[in-house]
């Protein structure tokens, strides 16, 4: 869950890091008046979580107050990665020497965080990772040793930084990885880490990333950030079809039936699970199939979830079938999943022969399912039908409609 | 009335008794069955189809006296 | 053989009396599993399925003797404390079957897992199965579905997803191709134990004949495989599913596992399948072309199953 700048500053600043004056606005008048507070020149800088800013020509450099208050206006509407702005932030615009760049991520092969640290901030890291690798330091640390600012000096130590420079990046580097970690963050990035003409340091630019899991044990500084459970901050915000298939979930906490994803097309997804339905989604696209949506079912779902789910999809506008889908199941069961999506069909007001192009789960009480589905008319297959051959019928009967 | 997929009979001797009933209340892990105010038996008509057939009902009352039927299956 | 477990394991189940770990303890005794005891701290004097319950990992090995495996089913935020207790009590393979435990400490649990020598399956996986002798967490589910897909044989399994660790053994047992072990890897961003670090574990079984994994996008987990294939000049062939084909054109966005993600172009399955098959590794389209692939793989070795 990725930070806003504003809000990663409200943390750094949290820690002690030092950071130029900045205030947020929320109208052309606040821009004016904060760069009247902050006094001097300020840069405009357009809200968004995603980025490549700079580029879209969102963030403006600004003489006076009146100047600040015309940029707001200027950078606000402007659409970043198809995202439009939250707000702006007004900051205090300083006199840099040289930027540096620092960041603390997760190694997954090396199971470990890792400080990555360039004395050539303020560009495209990757860049210099290819071009300049020697300015580029990777320093990895324990979870299990006290944090040490050891790893800290190693980290710019190794790009050749030293004198007072090396003394007075210590700390903020090492609050950087503290931050990292108590608050479960996924990335803790600082770039451009700025050396000013006299010599001091500060935080111009920096980006933040929670990990989804953690959220829940840190409420606290999430309500203070005014950043509510709803805010999923994933690369696009959810739909209305979306949050409703969330509401579907969160019922009864038997089983999943979630993660539902919007797409265009005429064919209603009903898979599972993680793996099955990433494999099942390709499996549909691969033979020509246009999916209505993404979802996961497993984890043994309530009959009742599932016929939620199914009357959601069928619900959405320009779906005309649903395929049942997933891989073999041990703790999901057939049958409850089969009475789950015919009494949806009927409750939608469909008749299930009619609407289920294909039922594919075999599995744990799989005679039981497949008597219901008999009965009720619907096309099933046991797991001598792979994945990818349902999933071609299902396409198969769409074209024909 | 029935579920969609599965019905479930209680002899009449069993659905009025309070002991009985409590019993059947606490094996069924999906709250078909239910204790009435003066401790008869209600059956739960909504969650009827998410019976998971795990028989513990048909065990907790005396043979025959708890059925439950697959209506799928006629 | 098989790698990991056999039918001599035994092990514990930490969180014995949780709803999911009651169930493991039945499908997993039921499969053969020597379960010789179970921890839920105050419920000491119980047991489940005739297992005994116990308030610490300590008491069942004073008892019993030690252990060589343990399930950890408890929920994440008793996780690493139940990790800790089963490493410091001289448990050398764990698996880790709960899911939703932040990153932070599934590192804290790993560092000590390597100081102690011992291995993490998991987290947020199905477990262990070799087929035949035994199994070790909730992979194929009641003992009567675990053996209608899985069969004793010589291809090694390896999957980021527990349900297709199910779904290819029964398309392998399907074709003919029995399975030495299976092992669900978990599909979380960090875990205990990647397909490259099992690899030498499966070299090492003259059972094993050849090697399948099922594969996602997010992560480096693929190429650490391509580059340990090739820099071990490995006996084994190895055949490959890619999922999330999709997910290329859709950055940022999580489906699946905590570990699906393609923020960079190093999580996307192009680069990954480039970066596998580069190192000999096929990589399937479908899970049904598995059996062939291996089976032409194998025949140009000429290794015979
Ligand atoms: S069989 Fe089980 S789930 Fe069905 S009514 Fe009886 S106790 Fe409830």
């Amino acid at each position: 869950m990725r930070f806003y700048e504003y809000e990663s500053k409200a943390l750094f600043a949290r820690h002690g890091m030092p950071l130029g004056q900045s205030r947020v606005a929320g109208s052309p008048e606040e821009a004016r008046a904060a760069a009247q507070a902050i006094g001097g020149p300020t840069v405009i800088k357009s809200q968004v979580l995603s980025g490549g800013r700079m580029k879209a020509g969102a963030v403006l450099f600004a003489d006076t107050p009146d100047e600040a208050a015309k940029h707001y206006e200027t950078v606000l509407p402007i659409v970043v990665n198809g995202e439009t702005a939250r707000s702006v932030l007004i900051e205090e615009k300083s006199p840099i020497a040289q930027e540096y760049f620092v960041s603390v991520t997760w190694d997954g092969r090396r199971k470990l965080p890792v400080v990555l640290f360039s004395d050539m901030g303020g560009i495209d890291i990757e860049e210099v990772a290819e071009t300049h690798p020697e300015h580029l330091s990777r320093t990895h640390f324990s979870t299990i040793l006290p944090l040490s600012e050891r790893v800290a000096k190693e980290a710019i130590g190794a790009v050749g930084v030293t004198g007072s420079d090396l003394n007075r990046l210590v700390p903020i580097v090492y609050k950087l990885m503290q931050l990292f970690l108590d608050y479960d963050l996924t990335l803790a990035e600082i770039n451009p880490l700025a050396k000013l003409e006299d010599g001091r340091f500060i935080v111009l630019d920096g980006h933040l990333d929670m990990e989804a899991e953690a959220r829940g044990d840190h409420k606290a500084v999430l309500d203070d950030l005014g950043i509510g459970d709803d805010e999923t901050r994933q690369a696009r915000p959810p739909t209305e079809f979306e949050l409703a298939g969330a509401r579907v979930n969160a019922v009864d906490h038997r089983g999943v039936a979630g993660n539902v994803v919007e797409f265009d097309g005429n064919l209603g997804l009903i898979i599972g699970a993680g793996g099955g339905s990433l494999t099942l989604f390709d499996a549909v696209r691969k033979q020509g199939g246009k999916p209505a949506n993404y979802c996961e079912i497993g984890g043994n779902p309530s009959m009742s979830k599932v016929k939620n789910l199914t009357k959601l999809i069928l619900s959405k506008p320009g779906v005309d079938k649903i395929a049942v889908m997933m891989n073999v199941v041990s703790n999901t069961r057939v049958d409850i999943v089969a009475r789950g999506v015919i009494k949806g069909c009927i409750e939608a007001g469909k008749d299930p022969a009619e609407v289920i192009a294909i039922f594919r789960i075999p599995g744990a009480w799989e005679d039981e399912g497949f008597k219901i589905l008999a009965k009720h008319g619907v096309e099933y297959c046991d797991r001598s039908v792979s994945m990818y051959e349902a999933a071609g019928r299902a396409c198969a009967k769409l074209e024909a409609n | 009335m029935p579920g969609m997929f599965i019905d479930v009979e209680v002899d009449a001797g069993v659905a009025s008794n309070a002991e009985l009933v409590k019993k059947l209340a606490e094996v069924c892990a999906v709250d078909i069955f239910a204790a009435k105010d003066d401790g008869t038996l209600q059956i739960v008509e909504e969650n009827l189809d998410e019976c998971v057939l795990c028989d513990l009902c048909i065990q907790a009352a005396p043979a025959g006296t708890v059925r439950v039927k697959k209506l799928y299956e006629r | 053989m098989s790698i990991l477990i056999t039918a001599d394991t035994s092990f514990i189940v930490q969180g014995i009396t949780g709803r999911e770990a009651v169930n493991l303890t039945r499908e997993n005794l039921d499969y053969g599993a020597k379960i010789i005891g179970g921890v839920t701290p105050g419920r000491a004097g119980r047991d489940i399925y005739g297992v005994p319950v116990y308030d610490c990992v300590r008491d069942i090995v004073a008892k019993h003797g030690q252990p060589d495996g343990s399930i950890v089913s408890v929920p994440p935020k008793f996780t690493r404390d139940a990790v800790f207790e089963a490493l410091e009590n001289g448990i050398k393979t764990i698996v880790i079957v709960t899911e939703n435990i932040p990153r932070a400490q599934v590192a804290q649990m790993v560092e000590l897992a390597e100081l102690r020598g011992a291995r993490i399956i998991g987290p947020n996986c199905l477990g262990i199965i070799s087929p035949g002798e035994a199994k070790m967490g909730g992979v194929g589910g009641p003992a009567a579905n675990t053996r209608q897909a899985y069969s004793k044989g010589p291809i090694g399994v390896m999957s980021r997803s527990g349900g297709m660790t199910t779904e290819i053994a029964s398309t392998l047992t399907g074709a003919g191709l029995g399975q030495s072990t299976c092992v669900s890897i978990g599909g979380d961003a960090i875990i205990g134990t990647s397909y490259a670090e099992l690899m030498p574990f499966f070299e090492a079984d003259p059972e094993t004949r050849a090697i399948a994994i099922y594969s996602e996008p997010g992560g480096r987990m693929e190429a650490e495989l391509a580059e340990w294939v090739t820099k071990n000049a490995s006996r084994l062939p190895i055949v490959a599913f890619m999922a999330g084909r999709f997910m290329d054109e859709m950055k940022g966005m999580r489906f699946g596992h905590a570990g699906t993600i393609v923020e960079g172009k190093e999580d996307t399955t192009a680069e990954k399948i480039e970066r596998m098959e580069a190192a000999g590794i096929s990589v399937a389209e479908r899970i049904e072309e598995i059996p062939a692939l291996i089976r032409t793989k194998l025949a140009e070795k000429s290794v015979e199953v």
